[in-house]
């Protein structure tokens, strides 16, 4: 088995030091010098984390956001290569490096959160392993789906070295390739088991907490949210990002491609949604809904904005087939439907008995946030100009 | 053990190739990690307590942890509000009014309640707290963690804290039952021995379970009849009698299951031999296989024309 032939792709032939690149790196330079603070003068000096609130908004967006953000490569990959649909090709790479940085880069976000971040390793020894905890699945899918995503990118690398490089680069690269092409069907279907795998086992994390998270968020099927959630924002992103580097890179927005693509949000969308309507209803807990705390808000807009809006605004044809709708209707569900759930489920529902007051991130842990969100932009960037990541561009229209 | 699997091959088949396992139906079917009788443990009894808050000196002094003169802990203003342990005390006395005798207060020691089937140990992503079979302690081995607190969130007691201060090797720092004591000696912790009230018992858990069930028989007026510690959450090594319920003097109140059940079965069920993992790959596989075959009929019998 070999996996689907992509089509063909070639790096991006663009000025590089755009103004937007600019401001991104100015960002990222903002970033490291809070990043800086932080690993000097250590975690209380910067974040406004305490005793009763020991997990932020780097758990929550950098970690438990980024890991939902970058399934769009597994989505992706199943989708092209395990459904066969040759199609969609064109989209595998850009989805793809996106996973392959977005994973990279919740690395970085959790490192600058663990106090000891030196010992980051610790969860890959094997006299350290712990079964019992949610935490260390996710640790040991990540570390080993973060390889096999490197792995996977491997024969981009050679596409774009092979015959323009040193002689002994050329070799490994052709060997290397040769060998990948026999075994990548593997490494294919162990991205989508380990990413399967992760993504659920984020949603049991805090089913640890039955006592402190707010009835609205705590259901002993968490896992299964997180995994359709993840599922579902697959397309959304491969569509965002899609847009927004065709927009970016001044090309022709592959409409074609993204559209059916966005035919099959709606359903992901809607199976969630039920499922959480289901189990709501099972737990009895519809009354918070209209409590008016923070969290019934916050669950209405998640709801509301994140769930229903979007579902509704991609079953519509029109909709789907106007770039513009189809880019909105997209973001709301990564910004409302999956990152405000994630962040909600880390430290809006999270109401430990004895808080003080409500837990909201500092400007520093927000900088940092921000500067890692810059870099991993600028990342993309850089990877989309030196190798052959987005479609080439058609000659005739 | 048998409801657990039939409900658990449902599952799998319900779930299918998505790899969704609901394991919603299985909580109850609660694990219960095996409990030593040997496993020691302390009794507080909050009638007895003065609030002298002596037990906070000392143990900042056994743990050599930045500390006050003993007059200082004369200070009742402390009482005013709650307080909780924190990364430089690991104990902390509150006062709590007493309906029947309001010259009389209630005070409430709090320290890490060492549970018979604890959430840190189970939590733990490198296994740094671990429940010490002889004693029946929660230790933690600084030298493993990697600083994520996730144990702090799964603490359902809020009792480990966190040096957020300390840039290069904080620590979560939590009451230790002064454990090179009690594991060398076999001698009560820094608290108990400076306690000028005997407010607090040191002993064997189940002996102290009887002492405190005696205790309620005796003097009915003085207690409620209910042990806190005794079932909360599985058991804890630390009990409380009480005058009140402890939920109204700042406890919270639990029900039975220990809090690893709640993830550990779904984590179990998940990986149970690594057959669902497996199951995953090889559904997926075959869908791989089936759709590859699919595709290049119709490619061949339309004459290639993609």
């Amino acid at each position: 088995m070999t996996p689907v032939r992509h089509s063909v792709a070639e790096p991006v032939a663009k000025k590089f030091f755009t103004p937007g690149v600019k401001v991104l790196l100015t960002l990222f330079g903002l970033g490291v010098l809070f990043g800086l603070y932080r690993f000097i003068f250590g975690l209380g000096s910067i974040t406004h984390l305490n005793n009763q609130y020991p997990l932020g908004l780097w758990i929550g967006v950098d970690v438990a956001t980024g890991v939902a953000l970058a399934g769009g490569g597994f989505t992706t990959a199943a989708l092209i290569h395990i459904f066969y649909r040759g199609k969609y090709s064109i989209i595998g790479r850009p989805a793809h490096l996106t996973a392959m940085l977005g994973y990279t880069f919740v690395a970085f976000g959790l490192m600058i959160d663990l106090g000891r971040w030196y010992n980051i390793w610790h969860p890959a020894w094997p006299a350290m392993w712990n079964g019992n905890s949610a935490l260390f699945e996710v640790g040991i899918c990540v570390m080993l789906y973060l390889t096999v995503l490197y792995i996977e990118f491997i024969p981009i690398v050679a596409e774009r070295f092979i015959g323009n490089s040193p002689k002994w680069i050329d070799g490994i690269l052709r060997f290397l390739n040769r060998i990948l092409g026999k075994v990548m069907w593997f490494f294919l279907i162990f991205g989508v088991v380990l990413s399967c795998l992760h993504q659920s086992s984020l949603g049991t994390l805090m089913v640890i907490a039955p006592y402190k998270i707010h009835p609205l968020w705590y259901t002993q099927i968490l896992p299964l949210l997180f995994l359709l959630s993840a599922i579902g924002v697959g397309f959304p992103m491969v569509i965002f990002e899609g847009i927004w580097a065709a927009k970016s890179f001044g090309r022709k927005i592959e409409m074609d491609v993204l559209e059916p693509l966005a035919r099959m949000i709606s359903p992901f969308i809607g199976l969630y949604f039920f499922v959480r309507i289901i189990d709501i209803t099972v737990r009895e807990v519809w009354h918070y809904v209209l409590e008016g705390s923070l969290q019934s808000f916050m669950f209405i807009l998640e709801m509301g904005l994140g769930g229903l809006v979007p579902m509704v605004m991609l079953f519509s044809d029109r909709l789907r087939k106007s770039p513009k709708w189809l880019f909105i209707a997209s973001t709301m569900y990564i910004v409302f439907g999956v990152l405000l759930n994630r962040v909600n489920v880390f430290f809006i529902a999270y109401q430990p008995a004895y808080k003080v007051s409500q837990y909201i991130p500092s400007i520093g842990e927000f900088m940092i946030t921000i500067g890692l969100i810059s870099a991993l932009l600028l990342c993309y960037r850089i990877f989309v100009t030196v190798f052959p990541i987005l479609p080439a561009e058609r000659k005739t229209a | 053990m048998d409801l657990s699997r039939r409900n658990f091959l449902k599952c799998t088949a319900v779930a299918g190739s998505l790899g969704m396992v609901n394991s919603a139906t299985l909580v109850q079917a609660a694990h219960r990690r095996p409990v030593s009788p040997d496993w020691l443990g302390v009794l507080v009894d909050t009638t007895v307590c003065i609030g002298c808050r002596r037990c906070e000196w000392a143990c900042r002094d056994f743990n050599q942890m930045p500390n006050k003169p003993i007059a200082e802990y004369e200070d009742k203003s402390v009482f005013d509000e709650l307080r909780r342990p924190s990364a430089t005390g690991h104990t902390v006395v509150n006062r709590f009014d007493n309906p029947q005798n309001p010259q009389r207060p209630y005070y409430v020691k709090v320290q890490c309640m060492h549970c018979n089937d604890a959430a840190c140990v189970s939590a733990c992503i490198v296994g740094a707290f671990s429940k010490d079979q002889e004693t029946g302690a929660v230790k933690y081995e600084p030298w493993k963690c990697i600083g994520c607190r996730y144990c702090m969130a799964a603490c359902p007691f809020q009792v480990p804290t966190y040096e957020y201060s300390n840039a290069l090797t904080p620590r979560v720092q939590k009451c230790t039952f002064c454990f090179e004591n009690l594991k060398k000696y076999g001698r009560q912790p820094a608290c108990l021995e400076m306690c000028p009230m005997e407010t607090m018992i040191f002993g064997k858990r189940e002996e102290l379970l009887e002492i405190a069930h005696d205790r309620i028989r005796k003097y009915p007026d003085r207690y409620v009849d209910h042990v806190y510690g005794e079932h909360e959450l599985g058991g804890t090594a630390w009990l409380y009698l009480s005058g009140r319920p402890m939920w109204e003097m700042g406890m919270v109140k639990f029900n039975d299951t220990p809090i690893p059940s709640y993830t550990e079965t779904i984590q179990h069920n998940l990986f149970k031999n690594f057959l669902p993992p497996l199951a995953l790959f090889a559904g997926l596989a075959s869908l791989m296989y089936i759709f590859k075959r699919e595709e290049e009929r119709d490619e061949s019998s339309e004459g290639g024309e993609k």
